[in-house]
């Protein structure tokens, strides 16, 4: 179980996060909604170790993860898949999946290569190819894909919905389905609310740094001032 | 046509020693994204260490070639142990911290090797079953240069099967591009870094060790070596091997044939050749620029102005310094002046790099453009002190107009290889122009006038020069034009968005910053009676950083406080036997243990005495 209290996190003289408070528990996919600029990917970020002015808790399994350096909390079981994808793009598609690989955990599902071709048959197609010459679907199927080499139990998935073909987010909330269904948990940030909708259980509203709101998807409709608050642009 | 046959053949030999030696240093840029200015005295270290051991056991073709493979992996240690100790601590440190610090490594291993080696050269043996010539067409070829045709490319083999078809190769391109991504993909980036960091060290070793034969093992070779090895990284695009071997082929190829026609170009043509392959790609032939990612850095200080208190002290150091020959013994007057020099020089320097933002590594090159100007003018046209001292800020300034055109398109480490690799052009015609600039022996006979002959007349004509001169930068510092040149440093794109043409007003920075450095090299040359082509040399471009960095960087004051305690510690050190060893030492230790320079080191203190007292009224 991932537990965030109480983080903050400021890029050089601007404070971004106020004060998160979340969880994600195991087998839960929880959607962290909010507008553009709200915190979500510096959430992710601070989780993760990669931004460096932060303070506040990370728990992982009920370890503290907070202030360690980004590889050891991969190691832990947290996988994360960047936004704007940081595709490795002079390594081919294999040799981007080489990089993520890890030896496999007890408690988490087990990727292998080819298991990852069945999940991304388009990946398989193009193994050969250099990151640079994938689609913008093509490389975001990549990024996760590598990710799970590592053999996650939680993945931190930043807006995996963004700039790619219609088509191609249809294909990623299956995919997404189906990591669910292995048992991975998820947390997952957007700004498409149906999205999310379509594949998480609890959604979590920032803005400002802050949570505003955190509960199911079925209170968010009955309560449509805090959507049209929070979320509409 | 046998002739240029074998030409070419000479061409490609001195290309595999190249190569060997550059393709390490893009491999540790590529992936560490420091700038390893103790290249060369890896290179250094492995021909010494190779030369021992093969002459120690001398145990014919199996000794010759277990020399160099020992050479190779003593250095490669010896990398390791850098790596670990020094180099990992500064990682996220600016681009002029981790080249001051790996200058204070050059020094320290420069005297490492005088206390073990002694003084003198030593003339390495041929390579045993390799020791004569084969004729090629008639010509005779030397058997060692067709072993080294051979080991270049399959070194450059070697590295491709590493870099391709193994995990940890795999992982050393990825980090190549973004290293903050392969950390949250669980990879200890500590420990690839210092592998590859072994690697690249390893490989200088083994340029090293097999350049023995060829050449004679110096004292000299690490800095000599390490121009040549920058150019080609930079031309074959930093962090790429196959850059590097094409790179090296290049210049060496054109070379040999360059070299018939006009002998004297040797020095010059590696970097005429990186100044046009930059202009057509800035980024190297193979080179891409840098992903951005990255932890985002701490946004400048707003420079303040002086408080009153602060001007007030300032008045009364100027008023002592401009009573001081009227007490002060003519041993210190030489100081002083020095220390004008000094301050002017680390001045120009902080505006280039505080104000503007452009990182110099050949800052020296006006500086020494300035004072040849001055001394040719006394030399070939007869100038008197002040006409020849007219002359000297112009050729800065010219000089730096000329390059600076093409170092403003290049920003971070590219931009400071430029301006390094536009000093050694200068450097290398002063040195090899004999007949103009004397070559080695300088330009004697640069006196001042008979009424500023005395030093402490002297003294007044650098008071007046160096103070204008500095007054002259923090006034435009404080202009729109500085405000401008600050804005771009701070985000280039949103300067270029409201309408600034950045690249127009950092070149105008540059040329100015070119000019005064000019101007405190007119003062240098008179001071002195004489003009040398170290003023231009890499080691005076390394002083004035240290200065900078000393003083630290973000302040205006910084340069000054910096100056001052680098001319006193200079002038200290200097007396000592392995001088160049104590100076590293303290170089090391300011990079690793006050980060902000000594100006910052007084505010922390400032502020740690304020707390304190305010703590102890508190108490009453």
């Amino acid at each position: 179980m991932l537990e965030v209290s109480n983080l903050t996190a400021s890029y050089g003289g601007a404070s971004i996060l106020n004060g998160i408070s979340l969880e994600v528990r195991n087998d839960q996919v929880v959607a962290l909604l909010g507008r553009n600029g709200a915190g979500k990917s510096t959430t992710m970020k601070s989780i993760m170790g990669l931004v460096r002015q932060k303070s506040g808790s990370v728990k992982y399994d009920g370890v503290e993860v907070m202030g360690r350096e980004s590889y050891l909390i991969c190691r832990t079981g947290l996988g994360y898949v960047p936004e704007d994808r940081r595709v490795f793009t002079d390594l081919t598609v294999e040799e981007n999946l080489e990089v993520g690989r890890r030896d496999a955990r007890d408690d988490a599902p087990v990727w292998t290569i080819e298991r990852l071709y069945e999940l991304f048959p388009n990946l398989k197609e193009r193994r050969r190819n250099l990151g640079k010459q994938l689609s913008g679907g093509e490389q975001q199927m990549l990024t996760i894909a590598r990710t799970l080499m590592g053999n996650p139990k939680t993945i931190l998935l930043d807006e995996p919905s963004e700039g790619i073909a219609p088509v191609i987010v249809e294909q990623m909330a299956r995919v997404i389905a189906q990591l669910k269904s292995e048992g991975l948990s998820i947390l997952l940030s957007e700004q498409n609310l149906h999205f999310a909708r379509l594949v998480c259980d609890r959604a979590c509203i920032i803005e400002k740094g802050q949570v505003r709101y955190d509960g199911t998807f079925a209170d968010l409709d009955a309560n449509p001032d805090i959507s049209s608050q929070y979320l509409a642009v | 046509m046998s002739f240029y046959f074998a030409q070419l053949l000479t061409g490609l030999a001195n290309a595999s020693s190249l190569f060997l030696i550059s393709c390490g240093l893009s491999i540790i840029f590529g992936v560490t994204r420091i700038v390893n200015f103790a290249h060369g005295s890896f290179y250094m270290i492995g021909a010494y260490v190779a030369y021992s051991t093969i002459t120690t056991l001398d145990f014919g073709i199996l000794g010759f070639w277990g020399g160099v493979i020992f050479a190779s992996i003593v250095v490669g240690l010896v990398g390791l142990l850098v790596e670990v100790t020094i180099l990992r601590r500064i990682y996220h440190a600016p681009e002029l911290f981790q080249l001051v610090a790996t200058f204070g490594l050059v020094l320290i291993i420069q005297d490492l090797t005088l206390a073990i080696w002694g003084p003198q050269d030593y003339l390495g043996p041929r390579a045993p079953g390799l020791d004569r010539a084969v004729r090629i067409f008639g010509e005779p070829i030397p058997e060692y240069d067709l072993a080294l045709i051979v080991i270049g490319p399959l070194v450059l083999a070697a590295i491709w099967v590493l870099f391709h078809r193994t995990r940890w190769g795999v992982l050393v391109r990825a980090a190549t591009q973004d290293r903050e991504m392969i950390g949250a993909l669980g990879v200890n980036q500590a420990w690839l870094f210092s592998a590859a960091f072994m690697l690249g060290a390893f490989l200088a070793g083994l340029g090293g060790a097999l350049q023995v034969p060829r050449e004679s093992v110096n004292l000299q070779m690490d800095l000599s070596v390490i121009g040549q090895a920058f150019v080609v990284v930079v031309i074959g695009g930093m962090g790429s091997v196959t850059g590097a071997f094409v790179a090296a082929v290049l210049i060496s190829v054109l070379n040999a044939f360059a070299v018939l026609l006009f002998p004297q170009i040797s020095l010059v043509l590696p970097f005429l050749v990186m100044a046009v392959v930059l202009i057509v790609r800035p980024y190297g032939l193979f080179g891409k620029p840098g992903s951005g990612h990255g932890p985002a850095a701490e946004p400048e200080q707003p420079m303040r102005l002086m408080s009153k208190g602060e001007a007030g002290l300032l008045a009364v150091f100027v008023a002592l310094l401009a009573l001081s020959p009227l007490f002060a013994a003519n041993y210190t007057m030489v100081l002083l002046i020095d220390l004008l020099v000094a301050t002017l020089f680390a001045v120009s320097l902080h505006f280039l790099m505080g104000v503007g933002g452009m990182v110099s590594f050949g800052h020296a090159a006006y500086f020494g453009l300035g004072a040849y100007a001055a001394a040719l003018g006394v030399k070939f046209l007869g100038l008197g002190m002040i006409p020849a001292m007219i002359l000297g800020p112009i050729a800065g300034g010219l000089g730096a107009l000329l390059f600076g055109w093409f170092c403003v398109r290049l920003s971070g480490v590219y931009l400071a290889m430029l301006t390094l690799a536009a000093a050694q052009i200068l450097w290398g015609v002063t040195f090899q122009w004999q007949e103009f600039t004397g070559g080695d022996d300088g330009i004697l006979g640069v006196w001042p006038a008979s009424w500023a002959k005395s030093n402490q007349a002297y003294f007044y004509v650098a008071f007046v020069l160096c103070l204008g001169g500095i007054w002259l930068l923090q006034r435009v510092a404080h202009s729109p034009f500085g405000y401008t040149l600050r804005g771009g440093r701070d985000s280039a794109i949103r300067a270029e968005a409201i309408g600034i043409n950045l690249k127009r007003h950092q070149w105008m920075g540059f040329t100015l910053a070119g000019a005064v450095a000019g101007l405190a090299g007119v003062v240098f040359a008179f001071s002195k009676g004489s003009v040398f082509p170290d003023t231009l040399a890499i080691s005076k471009s390394v002083d004035g950083l240290v200065m900078v960095l000393l003083g630290g960087i973000h302040s205006l004051a910084g340069p000054i406080l910096g100056a001052g305690v680098f001319v006193l510690i200079e002038d200290w050190v200097t007396k000592l036997e392995f001088w160049r060893f104590i100076f590293g030492v303290i170089i090391l230790v300011v990079v690793l243990a006050a980060p902000d320079g000594v100006a910052g080191g007084v505010s922390r203190l400032r502020g740690l005495f304020s707390r304190r007292t305010k703590d102890g009224e508190a108490a009453q």
